[in-house]
């Protein structure tokens, strides 16, 4: 039946959500990851999302998409510098180089996928029932 | 007596609340794709052309074969074919930077509407085999 599409479309939807998850993860766990050279500074990462027809397509010919991490992209803002001569990993005139991770930003973009993640598994739970209904129809 | 027209509009009218369940489904994995365009289908086209039935009385007169939407072909076998004309684009009560058209919350709403829709034509089947179960035992 058709309708087990539901689950790959879902399911494609909660992973992709997930490695924006970990990415936030990541990125917010590195907050204060200092380098004393700006070029090997931890860079903030971001996915990027794709819509993908190929494997989902039913009667609706290409209506159907489930979603995938096309790429994840390293921020290119510059490190914020910091004066700190007693760093250990400090460079020679004393300055340390901290990520340019915007903790809030990172903060907002946890809520969006965890609440998007959640509508995938209510989608999930739903598509579900409705189909244990539809196997007991006639009993 | 035909079974297909003993079960009426609600055979057809359970495929198409399945496919429908699939296209809600793709529009909320989508919910953070880049570019994604939200699409939904006309549901009363739809079942209009699956089973046959002239346009209903309110439908906008047409008289030029070109007008959009009306061209409706009965298909007398009863069976989905292509629903790929009755897919319609949303239009965004506020459209996103990204080119992205999807309204969680909107989404959520149909996906609601959609199952509990579903479970109503799913309880009509029900009674309709219910009656012939009474009619075949005779209890």
């Amino acid at each position: 039946m058709s309708s087990f599409k539901v689950f790959d479309i879902a399911g494609s939807g909660m992973s992709a959500q997930s490695v924006r998850l970990n990415t936030v993860a990541s990125n917010l766990a590195n907050a204060d990851s200092v380098s004393g050279d700006p070029a090997t500074t931890y860079k903030a990462r971001h996915p990027v999302f794709e819509a993908v027809r190929a494997n989902v397509a039913g009667k609706f010919g290409d209506a159907n998409a489930a979603v995938k991490i096309s790429s994840i992209m390293q921020s290119n803002a510059t490190p914020n510098q910091r004066y700190e001569p007693g760093n250990p990993l400090a460079n020679s005139d004393g300055f340390v180089f901290a990520p340019a991770v915007n903790s809030i930003e990172e903060m907002v973009d946890m809520i969006s996928a965890s609440r998007a993640y959640q509508n995938n598994v209510e989608v999930m739970n739903t598509s579900k029932e409705l189909l244990m209904a539809t196997l007991r129809l006639g009993q | 007596m035909n079974l297909d027209s003993y079960l009426g509009v609600h055979a057809a009218a359970l495929q198409l609340r399945g496919r429908r369940t699939e296209l809600l489904a793709t529009n909320m994995a989508n919910a953070d794709t880049p570019g994604f365009k939200a699409r939904d289908i006309d549901f009363r086209s739809a079942l209009d052309a699956v089973t046959g039935q002239a346009p209903s009385a309110n439908a906008p007169l047409s008289t030029n074969a070109r007008h959009l939407g009306a061209v409706r072909t009965g298909n007398p076998a009863g069976s989905i074919g292509s629903t790929e004309s009755f897919l319609k684009y949303r239009v965004p009560l506020a459209p996103s930077l990204d080119g992205n058209t999807v309204d969680a919350q909107l989404e959520q709403a149909a996906f609601a509407d959609n199952s509990v829709r579903y479970q109503a034509t799913l309880s009509f089947l029900s009674s309709r085999f219910k009656s012939l179960m009474t009619a075949i035992t005779g209890q």
